[in-house]
C-alpha cells in the first residue's frame, strides 16, 4: 500500500500545485517541496525495514496487488526490491534539486511547470516500482508527457525541434517494446491457455530461440534509446539543451536511469539465452558510447551539450557493466547510475546558475569567471572533477568496478575502453578552462550562488563524496537484487 | 411478423417517428429550438428502447433485420454519437441566419439509415441502410447552401458516392447471380458448401469491397476525404468521420463474418495492402497539412487503416478477439473523433470555421479548459496512455500480434511515429506563448456539457476499461 503512496502523493501533490497557482503565484513551488519533503519522509519505511531485517531482504517489499483489465490477466502489481528504492531515493533527492533550480528561473506559468515536473517524477517512480508489463509501459509512456511539455513550454530557443524529437524517439521506440510485451504474453497465452502480464509469470516461460531474440531486441531498442547508446543518442543532446535546467536535472539525473533500470529488470531475467548471445554486440555499444561521447563532448562549445554528451558516454559504462554478466560490474553500473545522477544534475544546475546569470551558454562568451564567481567556480571544479573519475568521488568507484568487472569478461573492449580515463581529463579541463580560467570577458557585477543554490549543491557534494568514500552501504541495498538476477542468468 | 419481431424493431420505428413527428413540427411553425428537442427526445426513446430489446435477443426480425447484441451495442453507439453532435450542431447553428429547421430532421434519418445498416442481414436492408445515409449525408454537408465550400463538398460527395453506390450494386449483383441468394446467411452457406473459390463471387465481394472503402475512406478510395472534411460545417464532419464510417465498418465485418468470406485468402491480401496503404498514406499526407480539420481527415484514413489491421488478422484468430478489437477501438475512436471535431465546432462560427492553424495559437493560454481537451484528444489519437486511444492501439497490437501480421505491425508503429509528429504540431501551436485577446466568451453551454462527458469517458476508458470490456466481450 505505501507504494501506491508513494505515487499518488507525487501525482495529486501536482494537481495541487497546480491549483494552488491561483492563490499565489509563488506556491507552487513551495507546494512541490512539501510534496518531495513528504515522499521522503514515506521512504524512510522500506529504510526501516530492510535496517531491521540486517541488511536488505532478498525478498519483495510492499507488494501490492490489484486487479486491473482481468480480460487480459492485467494486474495493478507494484514491489519493491533493493535497486527500485536506491534508484526512487535518487528521484526524490534529484526532485528537490530540480525544484530548487526551477525557483527563480520559472516566471510564468508556474503551476503548470510544477504539475508537470512532480507528475514527472510520479511516473519515474511508477517505472521503477511496476511488475506488471503492461503497467510498466503505461508509466513509462506517462512520464514522456510531462517532459515532453516542460521541453517545449520553457524550454530555450529551439525547444520545439528538441521536444519533438524526443517524444518521436521514445515512443516509436517504447512501441516496439510494446509489440515485444504482447508477443511474450501471447506466447505464454499459448503454452498455458491463460493471458497474465505479470513479471513473475513471465519469467519462466519456455521461449524458441528466435522469438526469444527479436522479442529481446524489442526491449533493448526501447531501453537503450532511453538510455542511451549510440547510434540512438541524437534525441539527448538536443533534448537536454533545450530543457530548461529542472527539465534537464530530471532528464539526466532520473530518466535515464530507467533505461538502465529496464535493462537490469526486464531484458536479462526475461530472456538470459538471448541476452547472454547478444552480450558481445551490446558491450561493444557500451564501449562505442564511452568513447564516442567522451570525444564528441570534447568537441561542443555550447555547456549544456557539453555535459549532455558526457551523459551519453557515463551511460555507456552503465551497458558495459550490465552485459558484463558479473556480480561486480552490475555493482558498478549501479554505483554508476546513482553517483552519474548526482554528478550530472550538479552541472546541469551551475549550466543552468550560469545561463542564469549570463544569458549565455556558449563558453567563448564565458572565460574567466573564477574571480567573479568564486564558490561556483569552485564547485564546479569538484563535479567536473568527479565526472573524470576523481577517487574518492562516485563516479569512481562506479566506474571501476564496471571495468574491473568487465576485464574478465572481454580483456580486449574493457583495455580499449580504458581510454576514456584520458579522454574524461580532456574534456573536463577543457570545458573548466575556456569557462572560469583564461581571459575575462567584461562581465557586469554578478551574484555568486546564494543560500538557496548553496544548500542544494551543498546536499549533492556531500551526496557524491558519501557514495564515493563509503559505498558499501548502497551496495549492501542493492546486493540481493543483482544477486538474484545473476542466479537468473546462469 | 409476428409481435416479438415488431418489438424488436422499436428503436428504428421511433427513429422513423421521430423523423415524421419533426417534419409535421416544421410544417405547423418554424422553432430550430423544438426542432432539435424533439430529435433529442426521439434518441433518447429509441435508446431507451434498446435497453428493452436486449433482453429477449437475438431476434430475426423478418429476413432483412437480426438483431442480436452486437447490432444493439453499434446501434446504442451510432445514436449516442448521434446526440453528441445534435447538440454540437445545436450551438454551432443557434446563431445562423436562415431555415435551419431541418437539420435535425436530416441527422434523425442519417442515424435511421445507419441503424438500418448496423442490423441488417440482407442485401435489401444493406443497401437502402445505406442510401438513407448517403442522402441525408450530401443535404447535411452542403447544408449552408449560400457558402460555395459546402456546396462544392456536397458536390463531390454526391458525385462520387453514387459511383461507389454503382460499385456495390454491381458487386452484389455478381453475388447474387451465382449464389442465387441475398441474404447473408444464404450466402454464408453457398460458400462453405464449395470447397473452391469462386471467381464470380470473389469479384463480387471485390466490388463491395472497393464501394464501402469509398465510405470508409480507405487508400486508394479516400480523394474525397480531406475536401469534405474541411468544406463540410464541423459537427456533421465529426458527423460523417464517426457514424457513417463506424456504421458502415460494423456492417463490413458482420458481413465478412456471417458469410465466412474470411475464407477467401486472397481478399485478406487486398485488405492487408489497402490497410498498410492507408496507414502510410494517411500519415503521410497529413504530415503537410495546416488546416486542422484536413489534417484530422487524412489522420482518420489512417485510422482506419489501424482498424483493418485488426480486421485483416480476423483471418487467423477467433472472431470473438477481433469483433472485440474493432469495437473498442471503433468507440474510442468515436470518442476522439467527436471531442476533436467538437473543440473546432466550439470555436468556429457558421461563417468562419476554425480550421486554419494560426487560430489555435496560444489556445491554451486563451482557453486552457477548450485547449486541455483538445490535447488529451489529440494524445488518444495517437495512441498514448491514460486515453481509450491507448486502450484501443493495444487491442489492434494484441489481435495482430495473435495473427502473426508482423509487415503490419511495422506499417502501424511507423504510421504512429509520423502521426505524433502533427498531432504534437498542433499541441505546440496551442501551447506557443501569446498575449491573451479578446476572443468571444464561451457560452456555447451544450457543447461544454458534451466535451467534458467525452472527455471525462476518454480518461475513465483509457485508465480502466475493464467495465466496457466486459460487454464489448458479451457482445463479441
Amino acid at each position: 500500500m505505501i507504494l501506491l503512496v508513494l505515487i499518488c502523493v507525487l501525482l495529486l501533490g501536482g494537481f495541487a500545485a497546480w491549483l494552488s497557482a491561483r492563490w499565489s503565484p509563488g506556491a507552487p513551488r513551495w507546494l512541490a517541496v512539501i510534496v518531495l519533503i513528504v515522499e521522503a519522509l514515506l521512504l524512510i519505511v522500506p529504510y526501516s525495514v530492510a535496517e531491521q531485517s540486517n541488511g536488505f531482504p532478498s525478498t519483495w517489499f510492499g507488494d501490492f496487488y490489484a486487479p486491473w483489465i482481468p480480460r487480459f490477466g492485467i494486474h495493478f502489481h507494484l514491489a519493491m526490491d533493493g535497486l527500485s528504492l536506491l534508484l526512487i531515493t535518487l528521484t526524490v533527492l534529484l526532485g528537490f534539486m530540480a525544484v530548487s533550480s526551477s525557483w527563480t528561473e520559472i516566471t510564468n506559468r508556474q503551476g503548470f511547470f510544477f504539475f508537470n515536473l512532480l507528475a514527472c517524477l510520479a511516473g519515474t517512480v511508477g517505472v521503477f516500482l511496476a511488475l506488471d508489463l503492461f503497467l510498466f509501459f503505461f508509466f513509462w509512456e506517462l512520464m514522456i508527457i510531462p517532459m515532453y511539455f516542460l521541453i517545449s513550454i520553457w524550454g530555450h530557443e529551439s525547444r520545439t525541434y528538441a521536444a519533438v524529437k524526443f517524444f518521436i524517439f521514445t515512443q516509436v521506440s517504447s512501441l516496439l517494446m510494446l509489440l515485444a510485451i504482447v508477443s511474450l504474453v501471447l506466447i505464454h497465452h499459448n503454452n498455458s491457455g491463460i493471458y497474465s502480464f505479470d513479471y513473475f509469470d513471465l519469467l519462466n516461460i519456455a521461449l524458441n530461440p528466435d522469438a526469444a531474440f527479436w522479442l529481446m531486441l524489442g526491449f533493448f531498442i526501447a531501453f537503450t534509446v532511453k538510455l542511451p547508446a549510440v547510434p540512438f543518442h541524437t534525441w539527448l543532446p538536443d533534448a537536454h539543451t533545450q530543457a530548461p535546467t529542472g527539465g534537464s536535472v530530471i532528464l539526466a539525473g532520473v530518466m535515464l536511469k530507467t533505461g538502465a533500470y529496464g535493462l537490469l529488470r526486464f531484458v536479462i531475467p526475461l530472456f538470459p539465452e538471448a541476452a547472454h548471445q547478444f552480450a558481445p554486440v551490446a558491450m561493444t555499444l557500451g564501449a562505442v558510447s564511452v568513447l564516442y561521447a567522451a570525444a564528441m563532448a570534447f568537441a561542443q562549445s555550447d555547456l549544456k551539450r557539453l555535459i549532455a554528451y558526457t551523459s551519453v558516454s557515463h551511460m555507456g559504462f552503465i551497458l558495459l557493466g550490465i552485459f558484463s554478466w558479473n556480480l561486480l560490474a552490475l555493482q558498478g553500473s549501479v554505483i554508476t547510475m546513482l553517483a552519474h545522477g548526482i554528478s550530472a544534475s550538479a552541472l546541469f544546475m551551475i549550466a543552468g546558475a550560469l545561463q542564469e546569470r549570463l544569458h549565455t551558454r556558449e563558453m567563448e562568451n564565458m572565460g574567466g569567471l573564477w574571480p567573479v564567481l568564486p564558490k561556483l567556480s569552485a564547485l564546479t571544479l569538484l563535479f567536473a572533477l568527479a565526472s573524470l573519475g576523481l577517487p574518492g568521488l562516485g563516479n569512481f568507484i562506479g566506474e571501476f568496478l564496471v571495468l574491473q568487472g568487465a576485464f574478465s569478461v572481454n580483456m580486449l573492449l574493457t583495455s580499449v575502453t580504458t581510454l576514456v580515463l584520458i579522454l574524461a581529463p580532456v574534456y573536463a579541463l577543457c570545458m573548466m578552462q575556456k569557462t572560469f580560467y583564461g581571459p575575462r570577458y567584461q562581465h557586469s557585477a554578478l551574484a555568486d550562488f546564494n543560500r538557496r543554490e548553496w544548500l542544494s549543491l551543498g546536499l549533492l557534494v556531500l551526496a557524491t563524496a558519501w557514495l564515493g568514500l563509503s559505498p558499501q552501504a548502497v551496495l549492501n541495498v542493492s546486493a540481493p537484487a543483482m544477486q538474484s538476477s545473476i542466479e537468473m542468468e546462469r | 411478423m409476428n409481435i416479438n419481431q415488431l418489438f424488436a424493431l422499436a428503436p428504428i420505428i421511433t427513429l422513423a417517428g421521430t423523423a415524421i413527428a419533426i417534419m409535421l413540427g416544421i410544417a405547423i411553425r418554424r422553432n430550430f429550438v423544438s426542432s432539435c428537442a424533439i430529435a433529442a427526445i426521439g434518441i433518447v426513446i429509441s435508446l431507451a428502447a434498446l435497453g428493452l430489446v436486449w433482453r429477449q435477443i437475438p431476434v430475426q426480425a423478418t429476413v432483412l433485420m437480426l438483431m442480436d447484441a452486437y447490432a444493439l451495442f453499434y446501434m446504442a453507439l451510432l445514436l449516442s454519437a448521434g446526440l453528441a453532435v445534435l447538440g454540437l450542431c445545436y450551438d454551432y447553428f443557434k446563431a445562423r441566419e436562415g431555415e435551419n429547421e431541418e437539420l435535425p430532421l436530416l441527422l434523425l434519418t442519417a442515424l435511421l439509415g445507419a441503424s438500418v445498416l448496423v442490423c441488417s442481414s440482407h442485401f435489401a436492408s444493406f443497401f437502402v441502410g445505406l442510401e438513407i445515409l448517403s442522402i441525408s449525408l450530401f443535404v447535411l454537408i452542403g447544408y449552408p447552401l449560400n457558402q460555395a465550400r459546402p456546396l462544392e463538398a456536397a458536390i463531390k460527395y454526391l458525385v462520387l458516392s453514387g459511383v461507389s453506390s454503382a460499385f456495390l450494386l454491381m458487386g452484389m449483383a455478381l453475388i447474387y447471380a451465382q449464389c442465387g441468394e441475398l441474404s447473408f446467411s444464404g450466402i454464408g452457406g453457398y460458400m462453405t458448401s464449395r470447397q473452391d473459390m469462386n471467381a464470380m463471387v470473389l469479384s463480387g465481394i471485390l466490388l463491395i469491397v472497393a464501394g464501402l472503402g469509398f465510405k470508409l475512406s480507405l487508400v486508394p478510395f479516400h480523394l474525397w476525404t480531406p475536401d469534405v472534411y474541411e468544406g463540410a460545417p464541423a459537427p456533421i464532419t465529426a458527423f460523417i468521420a464517426t457514424v457513417s464510417k463506424g456504421a458502415v465498418f460494423a456492417l463490413l465485418l458482420r458481413f465478412f463474418i456471417s458469410t465466412y468470406s474470411y475464407d477467401y485468402a486472397p481478399l485478406l491480401n487486398v485488405f492487408g495492402v489497402i490497410a498498410g496503404l492507408s496507414i502510410l498514406g494517411g500519415n503521410l499526407l497529413a504530415l503537410l497539412q495546416n488546416n486542422v480539420k484536413r489534417l484530422l481527415a487524412y489522420s482518420s484514413i489512417a485510422h482506419m487503416g489501424y482498424l483493418l489491421v485488426a480486421f485483416v488478422a480476423g483471418g487467423s484468430i477467433s472472431s470473438v478477439l477481433v469483433v472485440e478489437s474493432v469495437s473498442f477501438y471503433l468507440l474510442a475512436y468515436f470518442i476522439t473523433t467527436i471531442g476533436a471535431f467538437g473543440v473546432v465546432s466550439v470555436l468556429s462560427t457558421p461563417e468562419t470555421e476554425a480550421d486554419d492553424l494560426s487560430f489555435y495559437r496560444g489556445l491554451f493560454w486563451r482557453r486552457p479548459w477548450l485547449a486541455a481537451i483538445f490535447t488529451l484528444m489529440l494524445i488518444s489519437l495517437a495512441g498514448i496512455p491514460l486515453t481509450a486511444g491507448f486502450i484501443g492501439k493495444f487491442y489492434i497490437f494484441t489481435s495482430a500480434a495473435e495473427g502473426r501480421l508482423w509487415g503490419l505491425l511495422v506499417a502501424v508503429i511507423v504510421g504512429s511515429g509520423l502521426g505524433l509528429y502533427y498531432y504534437l504540431r498542433i499541441i505546440v501551436v496551442m501551447s506557443t506563448n501569446v498575449e491573451a485577446t479578446g476572443i468571444k466568451p464561451a457560452q456555447d453551454w451544450i457543447s461544454n456539457a458534451i466535451l467534458a462527458v467525452l472527455t471525462m469517458l476518454l480518461v475513465w476508458l483509457g485508465v480502466y476499461p475493464s467495465l466496457l470490456v466486459n460487454v464489448i466481450q458479451s457482445v463479441s
